[in-house]
């Protein structure tokens, strides 16, 4: 498992199903793996991943990357995944979220978004962060929810990896404009950061990577303040 | 043995997986004449309410399910396999549910919908199935319709999410949890074993 900065500069993390069993002992509400390499190979791995996973692992699975059509998305699903997060196919396709939605379900599409700011509005990204498409976030969310996605995965490649904190604006706008959840991503760098995205940003779920994979803080330790910041969590 | 009934709509193997983790045995129910074979049933949910029904009807399971439940057998829903077991719902309206449980199911309209993620139970009575599970343990919810009462001694535990709703019900020796106890972590396990071995 590998993570990055600004989706630039990834370093390997670790393994991906050893820190899933770990990140399960420690009480993670769910667990998201994203393949950024994205090729025919990685998926394969990918599908490895979940299929062990899953067997010892009993809390949501959300898989993403490079996922182009149907059929990718029931390969994943067979394999153990919960839920599927599309990126770049459904911006080029949207009908792509539409067809997943009629045929597993809204509560399995999970639009993934990665926004960049441009100025006073936020692009969408494709292609792992490389390609502005030029479209408004806020726009493609509400699109995004319309064609039947289930939940949005809100990627800030600005503060991806920094630390310095998730886009509240961003997470804000957002969450006001869908009615669908909302999962915060991107720039976690310490506890209160996460409560902001909870509190200020109004996520109702918030993705935690570097601080956890550099064991800066275990889930618990965000649970616990979350907790104590009277945030209502398990 | 545990048939975990496939009225091919979805994915069973998340249940399996768990059941398997468990070390309890089960196997897939594809047909009628291999009801014969199990001594305890699930009713998973995927889908739509109207499209579950059609396809549980047109595999003929429906009289087999409520003799089954009648009787007094081991019986688990889970999600819309819990909403299938009361009259109706509004997702799919002129559709009959398989009416084990008087009520019917109604859309959210308080919050964000579907609700997706982690809520509490608040017990309102004790059973076996419960057994270790404190009061207000958090389970994994993923639905947009919820259970409004219909008979109050059915009722297990409730939970809120902008309006109070049923999480476990139960008749005779059917259970039926709207959340996902295969997806809740060391609680839905639990929940799971105590229902295998004490219900």
């Amino acid at each position: 498992m590998v993570k990055g900065i600004k989706f630039k500069d990834i370093r390997f993390a670790g393994d991906p199903v050893e820190l899933a069993g770990l990140y399960n002992q420690q009480g993670a509400d769910e667990i998201i793996f994203l393949d950024i390499g994205a090729t025919y190979r990685s998926r394969k791995i990918m599908i490895d991943v979940v299929r062990k996973v899953s067997k010892k692992v009993f809390v949501p699975l959300t898989v993403g990357g490079g996922i182009k059509d149907i059929q990718d998305m029931r390969n994943l699903l067979n394999a153990g995944a919960d839920k599927i997060s599309v990126c770049s196919a459904a911006l080029q396709n949207p009908k792509l979220i539409q067809d997943g939605a009629q045929i597993f379900g809204s509560q399995c599409i999970v639009l993934s978004i990665d926004a960049k700011r441009e100025g006073g509005s936020w692009h969408a990204y494709i292609k792992g962060g490389r390609e502005d498409t030029g479209i408004d976030a806020l726009e493609w969310a509400k699109r995004g929810e319309e064609f039947g996605a289930g939940e949005l995965l809100l990627n800030s490649i600005d503060a991806d990896g920094t630390r310095s904190g998730y886009a509240l604006e961003l997470t804000r706008r957002v969450s006001k404009k869908v009615s669908v959840p909302v999962i915060a991503s991107g720039g976690a760098g310490n506890c209160n950061q996460i409560f902001e995205a909870v509190k200020i940003g109004e996520a109702d779920a918030v993705l935690v990577a570097s601080l956890l994979h550099y064991k800066e803080y275990s889930i618990s330790d965000i649970k616990n303040y979350l907790r104590l910041k009277g945030v209502k969590i398990r | 043995m545990i048939g975990i009934i496939d009225y091919e709509a979805g994915n069973l193997n998340s249940v399996r997986k768990a059941f398997d983790f468990l070390q309890k045995n089960s196997r897939v129910l594809k047909s009628l004449k291999d009801f014969d074979t199990v001594d305890r049933l699930v009713l998973p949910g995927v889908g739509s309410y109207g499209h579950a029904m059609e396809r549980i009807k047109e595999k003929g399971f429906i009289d087999p399910i409520k003799k089954w439940i009648e009787s007094g057998q081991p019986f688990l829903g889970i999600c819309l396999g819990l909403q299938l077991l009361f009259e109706s719902s509004q997702e799919s309206k002129g559709v009959k549910g398989m009416s084990v449980f008087k009520g019917t199911c109604r859309r959210f309209t308080e919050m964000k919908v579907p609700q997706i993620g982690w809520n509490n139970i608040q017990i309102q009575r004790t059973t076996s199935f419960l057994r270790g599970i404190r009061d207000g343990e958090f389970f994994y919810f993923n639905h947009s319709y919820y259970v409004v009462e219909g008979e109050k001694e059915a009722v297990v535990a409730k939970s809120n999410y902008g309006i109070d709703y049923i999480s476990i019900a139960k008749k005779r020796n059917a259970y039926g949890v709207q959340f996902h106890p295969e997806k809740s972590g060391q609680a839905g396990l639990k929940l799971l074993k105590n229902w295998v071995e004490r219900c």
